[in-house]
């Protein structure tokens, strides 16, 4: 199967793991990533937050050059990118498209969150299909955030206020998918840089959930909630006085770890919460 | 005799929703925004209030408040209310309003960020996080705080993680159409 690929900058960066999983996986499984040639930036939560215009045709150029290509579907990793991309293809679908100095110059491929697209009946049954180690004794919480779901009108999603996407991709690898009520609050995003101490409530209050349903570890599909869930784990401990530990995994790491792909040490050396601790503990690792 | 009288300024609405639409007049003060808003306790007026002053005209009220500016674009308000006003995207377009207006942010190093992540993408197109990260600090007077709470070690500490862990490429990736972009960008004064 051949998609259109949108990385996004991140991805480029500081979301390496995340970067590397996804072509780990999709190697694997048959899936033939076509990047986006020349695409840009989305312009992310500054473009949105004080030039509402430019948020919109940064977008748009990239889905022009999306058109470009013959693929039905293109993949985001990212939910930033994947919001930003949505919220132009729709505004510049509405009457006051002319508000804006670009106009779409052809068919859009559909535009898929990627957990949403191998959370689909096909992709897992032909994940399930490639499974060599099964997750048995794993038990996560899926934490969603908030930019793949919201606002519904945007991008399309139907379970919003309790999306299953990741939990059914983990069930299906044979872990423990427990519910939870936090899966869509927000962890801050950009906010860890410009107000640390907002993050460190937000992201706090996942922890302690987390940890009162009985969760291992949190899986995400989005690299800035890995991000600031990961990164900050020790001080975010600190700030409220109590010893987390809790690795944060993308679900694409997970599916390599199942499938037994080569690279996942590789992935999973690049967090900065100890992710292998647990995976020694459940004897799941084994990977090469 | 009544006391701090509020005189609506009903062109503000109007102006607000030529950028829409928002359809902030829809509003009937449910308070639904307010009660699922995760940032409520960093916020000097809660989003249901913007709503109303918005209505009322109150633009100083709105335009200089740090609501505005630490709202964290989570959209559950957008999501959740029932007369469909469009809350998130109200309060960017107050953001961008008050940067037009120059109207100083609350929490000038929110604004930082923001025109430093523009100013990255102007230059190579696509964001650079090797060089944006530092600039940030730098230019928003991030580091100085740093290093007068004591935190900078446990930064610098992380800082070194990530370098070693090579989660800061050395070298940025530019595109063939960034003169597009500059463009794109080229229009609005961003700070
Ligand atoms: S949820 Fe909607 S109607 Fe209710 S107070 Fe907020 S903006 Fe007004
Ligand atoms: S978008 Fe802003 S105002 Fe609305 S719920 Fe989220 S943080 Fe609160």
């Amino acid at each position: 199967m051949k998609v259109s690929y949108y990385p996004g900058c991140s991805l480029e960066g500081t979301a390496r793991d995340y970067a590397e999983s996804i072509l780990g996986i999709c190697a694997s499984l048959d899936i033939q990533l076509e990047e986006i040639p020349d695409w840009n930036c989305c312009g992310a939560t500054a473009a949105h937050s004080i030039d509402h215009r430019a948020s919109i045709e940064l977008a748009g150029r990239t889905l022009n050059l999306a058109t470009k290509l013959p693929n039905s579907d293109m993949l985001v990793p990212c939910p930033m990118c994947f919001n930003r991309l949505k919220t132009a293809a729709w505004a510049l679908n509405q009457d006051f498209a002319n508000r804006y100095a670009i106009n779409l110059q052809g068919a859009l491929p559909r535009i898929w969150d990627l957990a949403n697209f191998f959370a689909t009946e096909e992709m897992l049954q032909s994940t399930a299909k490639h499974i060599k180690k099964p997750l048995e004794g794993l038990k996560v919480v899926c934490y969603y955030g908030c930019m793949a779901n919201r606002p519904p009108e945007i991008t399309e999603a139907t379970d919003f206020e309790n999306p299953q996407a990741l939990d059914r991709i983990m069930e299906s690898l044979g872990a423990t998918a427990i519910p939870w009520p936090y899966k869509t609050d927000c962890c801050g995003a950009s906010q860890v840089l410009s107000r640390p101490d907002i993050v460190s409530r937000l992201v706090g209050k996942l922890y302690d959930m987390a940890q009162r349903v009985g969760a291992q570890a949190i899986v995400v599909s989005c690299q800035m909630c890995q991000a600031n869930l990961d990164m900050h784990q020790e001080k975010i401990g600190a700030d409220w006085k109590r010893n987390f530990s809790l690795p944060v995994y993308y679900f694409s790491e997970l599916i390599g770890l199942a499938h037994n792909v080569t690279g996942v040490e590789r992935w999973l050396r690049r967090h900065i919460t100890d992710p292998f601790t647990l995976l020694k503990q459940l004897n799941l690792w084994n990977n090469p | 005799m009544p006391q701090n009288t509020l005189t609506p300024d009903y062109h503000f609405l109007e102006q607000v929703e030529t950028t829409g639409p928002f359809q902030a007049s829809a509003c009937y003060q449910c308070r639904k925004c307010t009660n699922g808003c995760p940032v409520t306790f960093a916020m000097d007026i809660y989003p249901d209030a913007v709503i109303r002053l918005v209505i009322l005209g109150q633009r100083q009220a709105v335009l200089g408040c740090e609501t505005i500016w630490v709202c964290a674009a989570c959209e559950t308000c957008s999501t959740r209310c029932p007369n469909n006003v469009k809350i998130a995207e109200l309060m960017d377009c107050l953001k961008e309003m008050a940067v037009q207006a120059g109207v100083p942010s609350p929490q000038p190093q929110i604004l930082a960020l923001h025109a430093s992540f523009l100013k990255n993408v102007k230059r190579w197109g696509r964001v650079f996080e090797t060089i944006f990260l530092p600039e940030y600090f730098l230019r928003s007077g991030e580091l100085l705080r740093k290093w007068q709470t004591g935190t900078w070690r446990a930064e610098m500490r992380l800082s070194w993680q990530m370098t070693r862990k090579k989660r800061f490429p050395m070298f940025p990736k530019t595109i063939k159409g960034k003169n597009e972009v500059r463009k794109i960008l080229a229009r609005r004064k961003q700070k």
